[in-house]
């Protein structure tokens, strides 16, 4: 039974925070990820491309929100998992992961909900919007 | 500049193994400590097969077993200095888990121009084929080209 059973519209179901994000979490997230893109562990490679440092892979921020929502809604009930990376994440960035239920519906006899969810920083900037689709 | 001719173009078919020591690398590094994930007993009592992939890892599994991870930029001529991730979306079909074996074939959905041509955005969708021909998941990356000239 997950959260969302009787959840309505509005309410927040996902909610958790991470850790600063370092130089040594991109380093591994490379190698965890297969995304050996320079540009998020090699900081001469970052400034040659015009950035003041390397940040964060957009996809570590986004398997930090997929965590939040799995953390809540169990992974085989998640139907669709989308997300914009509306800014750049930089290091040391904070991150709150939040999700409120958007809508309800069924979908051929499954009940469901449409989840908006953001990733901020510390500031409160959104680094990640997107949403995701679940069976309740 | 990548142009629409692009559109509808194929990248090389890619076959990826959900192996346990790899997928404990990825959760060891996102602090991950869900049961489900780290104990093959309560993924079973929770009526999976076998440990579940969480939800961005179709992304990674694409991208690991790729011999040209970044294929979809050497192929179009682009810069990878010169990109960044716009949208990333997922669409789950059936189940994965550790010990499937899928293959990922990536297509190019779109090409749209923004700001006036300073950026390109480039959409590639993907699906994915379990070893017993199921198709279990969409995704779609678009990627962001930064045309330079306006910087």
């Amino acid at each position: 039974m997950s959260v969302l059973a009787n959840a309505a519209v509005g309410d927040r179901v996902v909610h958790k925070s991470f850790p600063p994000i370092s130089r040594h979490r991109l380093a591994l997230y490379c190698g965890a990820s297969g995304d050996h893109n320079p540009i998020h562990v090699d900081s001469d490679f970052a400034r040659k491309a015009g950035f003041p440092d390397v940040f964060s892979h957009g996809m570590l921020v986004m398997g930090y929100l997929g965590q939040a929502l799995t953390d809540a809604v169990p992974p085989s009930q998640i139907r669709a998992f989308s997300t914009r990376f509306a800014a750049i994440t930089q290091l040391g960035a904070q991150l709150t992961c939040e999700g409120h239920v958007a809508e309800l519906s069924e979908h051929d006899g499954e009940r469901r909900a449409r989840l908006t969810l953001t990733a901020r920083d510390e500031t409160g900037q959104v680094k990640l919007a997107g949403e995701a689709v679940v069976a309740i | 500049m990548v142009d629409q001719s692009v559109v509808g173009r194929r990248f090389t078919p890619v076959t990826a193994h959900v192996e346990p020591g790899r997928l404990r690398y990825f959760f060891n590094t996102l602090g991950e400590t869900n049961p489900v994930y780290r104990d093959p007993a309560a993924a079973r009592a929770g009526g999976y097969a076998g440990v579940p992939v969480p939800p961005t890892y179709l992304f990674c599994l694409e991208m690991m077993d790729a011999d040209t991870p970044f294929e979809f930029l050497t192929a179009l001529d682009i810069d990878i200095a010169r990109v960044l991730h716009g949208e990333q979306s997922f669409t789950y079909h059936a189940p994965v888990v550790v010990g499937d074996t899928l293959t990922f074939r990536p297509q190019v959905k779109s090409v749209t121009d923004k700001k006036g041509g300073a950026m390109t955005l480039i959409e590639v969708e993907t699906a994915v084929v379990n070893q017993h021909g199921v198709h279990v998941a969409d995704t779609t990356r678009t990627i962001v080209v930064r045309n330079g000239g306006a910087a």
